[in-house]
């Protein structure tokens, strides 16, 4: 038994070394990042923190980033919900032909959409700002919602909504007092993955933007190009992209499992 | 299987999402349809062209690279991603502190923006500042994914194993945990080798996840843009040239609309094509796994 760590160990020292070599990095001044090869920082410097919490056009992408993905965090959950129900307990017209559309949508490769999507919203005048990115994003989220979420209601029996019925509820009733309460871990586990896939997206956010709502992702291809590869900013803005992520996962570890299974296992 | 009752008025609870994709998903993809059959000589004059773009592409030897290198990619990710994810997700512990250990630092490189994925293996492997580049420099193995197509293949497959193969390994794992206890019990008194605990009880468990996880990795590593395009830029030469990378340096870089346009389309419906088998089978695995019990 003993023997069976060694394959998990392997792979989470696999998964490390390269975050850990961007820490390193993050903490090391440009002289020594080029000059000297070291495992640990020689001389550790937090000047790298500083000059991106010094200068807003720096720190600002990442207000921008939690903006956005903090909308469509709340649009996909929201709008989410009543059709995910509406899959998992009705059938109407259509449902099966509107669930795989709906699916396809989550297969679409962004690069397809990303010159229309900046037509499209130019010109109804969302260009720039937090709402056309998380918009944009919902193109993949909201199914991806739905579809997690019809997972999680259909492990509910569906004598529950019947004897609430009985019991006299309303529907909006019922469904806010003991329907949602009893999906709370699948809600929890179906804002994960927004965030998720909303935080990682770049290609889309960066069409979409060019000064106002630009994600930190955005920001650093930039800083790259054009100050001549400043290797300790750029290793400490990583770093810092980082740290909502693992926050987040934190909070779902218990049910990240299943999630990631869809609700369907 | 939950008995679905017929309500015509559950259209109105789908409604919003409804509304919300078609303004962003059939608006474009009309715009990109408008483009695909139309020639422009710039300043937005356009005239009809028909289906010439589509033509054009479908012979195109440039598109053809990029899809057989597109194909080989997913190929390959999915022989590697797929058998490792298995492995590492049955060596999990199954109780105790080293389950959140393990959950969470497997789920950190899949909340990584996807270009900062790109930049930290960038810096990785270089050869003066990247621990990976310099101690196989070290080693006397020259190794330059700048400038040789074959290290920029391994540095873009191995990054992706990096970043996605926890996907693979926490749906399986998603399946082990579903497993009762009573079954191990039961393969035990049976004197059960432990292949055959895991032909025969842990494999057929896992299936649908499993299928779940082939799809999501075989899609999304079809759709890869942005990490290959911060470590290699599709180079060198056009070596790593996906069909985003590809797609995207058409439409935004020279700016050809109409091919880019029909070239979305078709890649779109290859998509299309392949979601519809996703859905098909894993409907028919989710029926037959309903109708055993």
């Amino acid at each position: 038994m003993k023997t069976k760590w060694i394959v998990p160990t392997l792979y989470i020292i696999f998964l490390l070394l390269p975050i850990y070599w961007l820490l390193n990095m993050s903490l090391k001044n440009n002289t020594e990042i080029l000059s000297v090869f070291s495992l640990w920082p020689q001389d550790l410097t937090l000047d790298n923190y500083r000059v991106i919490f010094n200068d807003p056009s720096w720190y600002s992408g990442y207000i921008n980033s939690m903006i956005y993905v903090s909308i469509n965090v709340v649009i996909s959950v929201s709008c989410a919900l009543p059709a995910a129900y509406a899959f998992s307990r009705y059938s109407f017209l259509g449902d099966k032909h509107l669930f795989f559309w709906l699916l396809s949508n989550r297969m679409a490769p962004p690069a397809v959409f990303a010159l229309p999507f900046f037509q499209l919203y130019s010109s109804v005048g969302l260009f720039d700002t937090h709402l056309a990115v998380a918009l944009a994003h919902c193109l993949f989220n909201l199914p991806l919602a739905v579809w997690i979420l019809e997972g999680f209601m259909s492990g509910i029996p569906k004598e529950i909504d019947e004897t609430a019925f009985i019991d006299g509820y309303s529907f909006p009733k019922f469904f806010v007092k003991i329907f949602i309460p009893n999906i709370a871990s699948g809600i929890g586990v179906t804002a994960f993955f927004c965030f998720m896939f909303s935080w990682v997206e770049l290609l889309l956010a960066r069409t979409l933007t060019s000064v106002n709502a630009k994600p930190i992702s955005a920001i650093m291809t930039r800083t790259v190009s054009a100050s001549g590869l400043d290797w300790g900013v750029l290793a400490a803005a990583g770093m810092l992209t980082i740290v909502p992520g693992a926050l987040v996962i934190w909070f779902v570890r218990n049910h990240i499992a299943k999630g990631f299974a869809l609700g369907r296992v | 299987m939950i008995q679905k009752q017929v309500n015509q008025k559950a259209w109105f609870m789908v409604l919003p999402v409804f509304l919300i994709v078609a303004f962003s998903a059939v608006i474009p993809l009309m715009t990109v349809v408008n483009y695909s059959v139309q020639d422009t000589f710039g300043n937005n004059v356009f005239s009809w062209y028909g289906l010439g773009w589509f033509e054009e592409i479908i012979h195109s030897p440039r598109f053809h690279d990029a899809f057989l290198r597109q194909l080989l990619f997913s190929g390959i990710i999915l022989a590697i991603e797929i058998p490792l994810g298995i492995c590492i997700a049955l060596a999990m512990p199954k109780k105790g502190w080293g389950v959140p250990v393990c959950l969470v630092t497997m789920a950190l490189p899949l909340l990584i923006p996807w270009n900062v994925v790109g930049t930290i293996w960038q810096i990785f492997g270089r050869v003066d500042i990247g621990l990976l580049g310099h101690t196989l420099a070290q080693m006397g193995i020259n190794y330059n994914y700048v400038q040789d197509p074959l290290a920029a293949w391994l540095t873009v497959i191995v990054m992706d194993v990096w970043h996605w193969t926890s996907l693979v390994v926490l749906l399986c794992y998603a399946g082990l945990c579903s497993i009762p206890d009573a079954y191990y019990q039961a393969a035990k008194i049976d004197g059960a080798t432990r292949l055959a605990v895991f032909r025969y009880i842990q494999l057929p468990k896992m299936q649908r996840v499993l299928l779940i996880a082939v799809l999501l990795r075989f899609m999304d590593s079809f759709m890869i843009y942005t990490e290959p395009f911060v470590i290699t830029g599709g180079g060198p030469g056009n070596s790593t040239t996906f069909l985003s990378i590809d797609l995207v340096k058409m439409a935004i870089g020279q700016f050809d609309l109409g091919p880019a346009a029909a070239m979305s389309l078709i890649y779109f419906l290859v998509i299309l094509l392949l979601s519809w088998v996703f859905y098909t089978v894993m409907s028919n695995v989710g029926e037959e796994s309903k109708g055993g019990h």
